[in-house]
């Protein structure tokens, strides 16, 4: 129902289920706030955001009032808000003021100055100066762990953390301990943070107290140049922005993206920058004698070329790693079409994942949005808080609000919702497609339902088969529900995949694919692999096969290479990156990448030139019109091109036999699941922070 | 003056058995099936006649309020009972619980029928441990005769839960009595929404006094007119009021509403210490109220309306008198000092406003300030009032308002004879610097 309301002399109709100071915003009148955060529940406990209210004695807390709870006028005129009075001017100072008596006012010395809240509302709605003489309040610091720097003296109490913490993240680790002016923000046990998602709570903290501990005292915000990007530490492709200094990324901010991320990002994806410093490849290499030894440019292209040249086509093979953007993937399938080579893979060894079924059989049908509406979400072989951690946050948000049923074949672990622990392998799932199982039922009474199978359910022999199970388990969840909702869905853990897939990055008929490839490398049958950022498997390094390796950071994939391009990461180069859903999204350049790495199109394309094969672009808007060509859907940028569920029915047909063995989790180690990470101080801190602390049973807080 | 056939609380003072059989005699538990078969709306429409107003401090009609909670609401409905009395100077519900449990309990008998409430919850204060005690042995007794629990005599089935709190302040506010209730911490919540609509697990919930509950009984057996014809009109019935402080016999007494204060004190309290003239101030609704000047205290009747025309309150009728030995700036800081303990810290103006009026005060009752601070926490004052998500706010800077307008003389004077001793001190100093120069 919609209300009209006068609001500082501006007559607005607003819906009765916005509160007022919604409504306030919507009229054009701002209101200061510190407590309120339109993601959180309302607090309504810093007072900043009062008006007044026709009708009402006393001044409101708008935040926390309705528009349907206002007092109604005595004499059936409209009512009205005012934020603009004097009365509500004083209040605000007021609010101001008590807020300002025990801050501690560093802010020369203090990491959030520049973009703290305390000191905009200070300058905006504040009194010159302060009247209290009185001693300040002194805090204890916390210790939550290595990511989050605490000064709690600075501390506001608007327990945006805490309620961040417990809605959002799940994580019961912080709280206000203490009462009146001796209230504190704790960890209940001073335990460290282990959330995925801890170091949101200092976005959203408004002032100094929770800072970022990687950067601290490293950079002002003013000095920093902002690039908007597109994540890629998991396949969720959450917005982001890097802001940098000359040449160096300093942090990693989340962006707001409705539709994908909301405004979170998980500690990964935050605090990976680092990485991007160390283990770079800067220089070519080329195994001389032995030894990997830098070369020029030239040299090193040259010797590829002669190996490729010579080489059989059927003995060529090319792999696609998981960071891969689509426009390298794309040239670099361009060169290997031309040469007539039909091995190319970008999947993961026993990949079941098959684009010939069509698009639908391996994306996120129901849309990251549609987890909000689902009523019943089968997990399958998938640990989605370590393999897509915001979008576990987003099926925890879902089940917080009630009537949302969360089943799990595979791994018991703590999602940090409560779910049903229906089994551990292929034999429980059959059960369920086959109907017997009473989660079944579940998924059939649902209005949304959802199968979301993650990487340990498809990647093993019989992937194939589990998928099949999947898409039979979600043709009968959704029959009687809307035609329009799809519930079979394809949880991607990395952000290479979906594009590589659109591109049709897989063998053509008679190449073989991933394992195969490993094992012809390790035997010698083959003469040259082609690895294009690939590091999470690697074979013999003394076989006979010429391993060329193309990538950013000297990990896995460099150490057994006998040629090694330096590449560029995500943050150095403009890439298409398509999220498990299938939207397509461009990444943006911020820095350039170090020394001699160039970026990684080109790289194939001066490529093509020493091996004789010209490829029909020379810039990156060339490539990208080509590429449009062959996948007219990339260029609807930020969009999502809904796929033929065609696809699915197919899957649902295929019947083969499983194995017994257990899913296994798709993600080990959440804190190294790429070379980037595995680069990072930081992520290797967390890791055995993590490791100890499960070791131990006991959470402690590590220094 | 109340006379003794009007009386209520007919063992106040605990001489005879507060046990059943001993309110039976007083007339407790009589009838009351016959009470409860005369229907909701009945009990409801007596409570309203009889003009009660709520016993716990804010005066908010006991009727009205019971008429909020909706009729027929699929979730269940409870009657929870504040027996969390913890406000300076107020003592009586602890007597009610102590000596006349019985009318409490068939008190929240027929509110809970008068509600549609089948639970009704007892939250005690944190210290009452005797009274708990004594109470849950009336309770046991009530059970015992059936006169509540499931299947009892009366026909509507109540179940009545004791509930013991931890012991703060701030869970006698009844949003915040309702978070521990529910095991959570014990802090108050936005409102709306109103408890009625969304109270204790979410479910329509009315928080009354003890004081309001107990005398329900004898409303409902003698008529809400007769409760109506006690006091003045808007401020009926009668009223338990505690006297303490600098009188000669301090008590806890039953009175008409709108008794006079000096009446109140002299007949019942044997007077103020050293006679009517050695008064110099009184508290009359517990510590969160304005203190009086003498001259209206000569004149005052206690009751809701006249008390916060003259910018006090009647608040729990706590009666607090100070004779002339009360350093009286010292006493509302020791005020100060319980509100800035007991804010529970969850909005801004109160938890750090009761901090800084209470630093402000101590240093005002040295006569360490200027003043020129005196104005300053009066501002600091009025920027808490008002502005905080409950009545705590309200209730600490009342007494700093009250002691500022009625006894700022005495703030300056303190001020101005600290200042003259420390200048002689710093007089004298010099004098012995230059002594021990010259020498």
């Amino acid at each position: 129902m919609t209300k009209t309301l006068i609001i500082d002399g501006k007559t607005i109709e607003v819906d009765d289920d916005l509160t007022v100071f919604q409504a306030c915003e919507l009229a054009g009148s701002e209101i200061p706030r510190f407590c309120y955060h339109e993601r959180l529940s309302i607090a309504g406990n810093c007072r900043m955001c009062l008006v007044e209210i026709s009708g009402a004695p006393k001044l409101i807390a708008s935040c926390a009032m309705s528009v349907s709870d206002m007092p109604p006028s005595r004499d059936g005129s409209l009512q009205e808000v005012k934020t603009k009075t004097e009365k509500v001017r004083k209040a605000r100072e007021g609010v101001m003021e008590f807020l300002l008596i025990n801050h501690p006012l560093d802010c020369p010395i203090c990491d959030q100055g520049g973009e703290c809240d305390l000191q905009d509302q200070a300058m905006a709605f504040g009194l010159g100066g302060s009247r209290y003489e009185e001693n300040k309040r002194a805090v204890e610091e916390k210790n939550i762990g290595p990511l989050i720097k605490t000064v709690m003296t600075r501390c506001i109490h608007c327990t945006r953390c805490v309620r961040f913490m417990t809605e959002i993240a799940g994580v019961e680790e912080l709280g206000l301990s203490g009462r009146g002016e001796d209230a504190e923000i704790t960890t209940y046990l001073q335990r460290g943070i282990l959330s995925e998602m801890s170091a949101n709570v200092v976005d959203l903290c408004p002032v100094g107290a929770l800072t970022h501990r990687p950067w601290a005292h490293a950079a002002r915000p003013w000095e920093l140049q902002k690039t908007e990007t597109i994540d890629v530490m998991d396949g969720v492709g959450s917005a982001i922005r890097v802001d940098t200094r000359w040449r160096e990324v300093m942090r990693i901010l989340p962006r707001n993206n409705d539709v994908v991320n909301e405004e979170w990002i998980s500690d990964k994806t935050r605090y990976v920058c680092d990485g991007l410093k160390s283990q770079r490849l800067d220089n070519p290499y080329l195994r001389i004698d032995g030894k990997l030894r830098p070369v020029s440019w030239d040299e090193a292209l040259g010797a590829i070329a002669t190996r490729l040249k010579s080489a059989e086509p059927s003995r060529v093979g090319a792999l696609a790693g998981d960071l891969c953007g689509a426009e390298e993937m794309f040239a670099l399938k361009s060169l290997m079409d031309q040469l007539g080579v039909k091995s190319i893979d970008c999947r993961a060894p026993y990949e079941a994942l098959d684009p010939s079924y069509g698009r639908a059989s391996y994306l996120f049908n129901s849309l990251i949005e549609g987890i909000d509406h689902a009523d019943a979400i089968l997990l399958v072989g998938t640990n989605p808080r370590l393999e897509a951690a915001v979008l576990n946050s987003r099926i925890r948000g879902r089940w917080t609000h009630g009537g949302l049923e969360v089943g799990l074949v595979g791994e018991p672990v703590d999602l940090t919702y409560a779910y049903e622990d229906l089994g551990r392998g292929p034999k429980e799932l059959a059960e369920i497609a086959r109907g017997s199982h009473p989660f079944a039922e579940k998924l059939r009474r649902a209005q949304a339902p959802m199968v979301i199978v993650g990487s340990g359910g498809f990647t093993r022999k019989d992937g194939e088969a589990v998928l099949g199970l999947c898409a039979q388990i979600a043709k009968m969840a959704c029959e009687g529900s809307d035609p329009a909702w799809q519930a079979f869905n394809v949880l991607h853990a990395v952000a290479g995949r979906v594009a590589g897939l659109d591109l049709g990055f897989v063998p053509s008929e008679g190449g073989f694919d991933t394992s195969s490839l490993l094992a012809k490398t390790n035997s010698g049958a083959l003469e040259v692999l082609y690895l294009l950022g690939v590091d999470e498997f690697s074979g013999k390094a003394d076989s006979d096969t010429f391993v060329i390796y193309q990538g950013s950071h000297g990990d896995r994939g460099a150490h057994w290479a006998d040629v090694v391009l330096p590449g560029s990461a995500y943050t150095e180069k403009s890439a298409t990156y398509v999220n498990t859903e299938g939207r397509v999204q461009i990444g943006s350049r911020a820095v350039y990448p170090p020394g001699e790495a160039k970026e990684d199109w080109k790289i194939v394309r001066a490529l093509c030139e020493h091996v004789g094969q010209v490829l029909p672009f020379n810039t990156l808007s060339e490539l990208r019109s080509k590429m449009y060509k062959l996948v007219p859907h990339f260029a609807h940028v930020d969009e999502v091109e809904l796929a033929d569920q065609s696809g699915v029915e197919k899957l649902a047909a295929v019947s083969r036999s499983c194995d017994s063995d257990a899913f296994l989790g798709g993600v080990q180690d959440f804190y190294f699941t790429n070379p980037i990470a595995r680069s990072s101080k930081i992520m290797a801190q967390m890791s055995e922070l993590n490791l100890r602390m499960k070791n131990k049973g006991t959470r402690v807080a590590a220094e | 003056m109340l006379q003794d056939k009007d009386r209520i609380f007919l063992n106040l003072y605990g001489f005879h058995d507060a046990g059943l059989s001993g309110a039976r005699v007083r007339g407790a538990w009589d009838n009351t099936k016959a009470l409860i078969e005369k229907g909701h709306d009945w009990i409801i429409g007596e409570v309203k006649k009889s003009g009660l107003r709520g016993r716990g401090g804010a005066g908010f009609p006991t009727g009205l309020k019971w008429s909020f909670m909706p009729k027929d609401d699929p979730r269940p409905s409870y009657l929870v009972i504040n027996a969390d009395e913890s406000e300076p100077g107020s003592c009586k519900d602890r007597e009610i619980l102590r000596h006349d449990p019985h009318l409490l309990i068939e008190g929240a008998l027929l509110a809970s029928f008068a509600m549609r409430a089948h639970t009704c919850y007892i939250y005690f204060r944190g210290e009452f441990i005797r009274e708990r005690e004594a109470f849950q042995r009336a309770v046991d007794e009530a059970y015992e005769a059936r006169l509540i629990g499931q299947g009892n005599v009366h026909g509507w089935d109540l179940d009545l839960f004791v509930h013991h709190g931890a012991g703060a302040y701030i869970c006698g506010e009844e949003t915040a009595l309702l978070e521990s209730l529910e095991g959570r911490k014990g802090q108050p919540r936005l409102k709306p929404p109103f408890p009625a609509g969304c109270g204790l697990y979410g479910a329509p919930t009315t928080v009354n006094n003890v004081e309001s509950i107990a005398v329900v009984p004898d409303i409902l057996r003698r008529g809400g007119s007769w409760f109506a014809k006690l006091g003045k009109a808007n401020n009926t019935g009668t009223k338990l009021f505690q006297i303490s402080g600098h009188v000669e016999q301090p008590c806890v007494v039953e009175e008409e509403m709108a008794i006079p204060l000096r009446e109140l004190i002299e007949k019942h309290a044997g007077g103020v210490r050293g006679g009517w003239d050695n008064l110099l101030t009184v508290i009359p609704g517990g510590s969160s109220v304005a203190c009086l000047p003498t001259d209206v205290c000569g004149e005052i009747t206690m009751d809701f309306d006249a008390l916060s025309a003259a910018k006090s309150g009647l608040g729990t009728a706590a009666v607090i008198v100070m004779d002339k030995s009360t350093d009286i700036v010292k006493a509302i800081a020791r005020i100060s000092y319980f509100y800035k303990h007991e804010s529970c810290g969850q909005c801004t103006p109160c938890r750090e406003g009761t901090g800084w009026m209470w630093r402000v005060m101590e240093r005002m009752a040295q006569g360490r300030a200027q003043k020129s601070e005196i104005d300053l926490l009066l501002k600091v004052s009025k920027q808490v009032e008002g502005q905080t998500i409950c009545a705590l706010g309200d209730a600490a800077a009342w007494p700093v308002q009250g002691l500022i307008r009625n006894f700022r003389h005495v703030i300056e004077e303190r001020i101005d004879s600290y200042q003259a001793k420390s200048k002689s001190a710093q007089g004298d100093m010099d004098r012995a610097e230059f002594i021990e120069a010259a020498e």
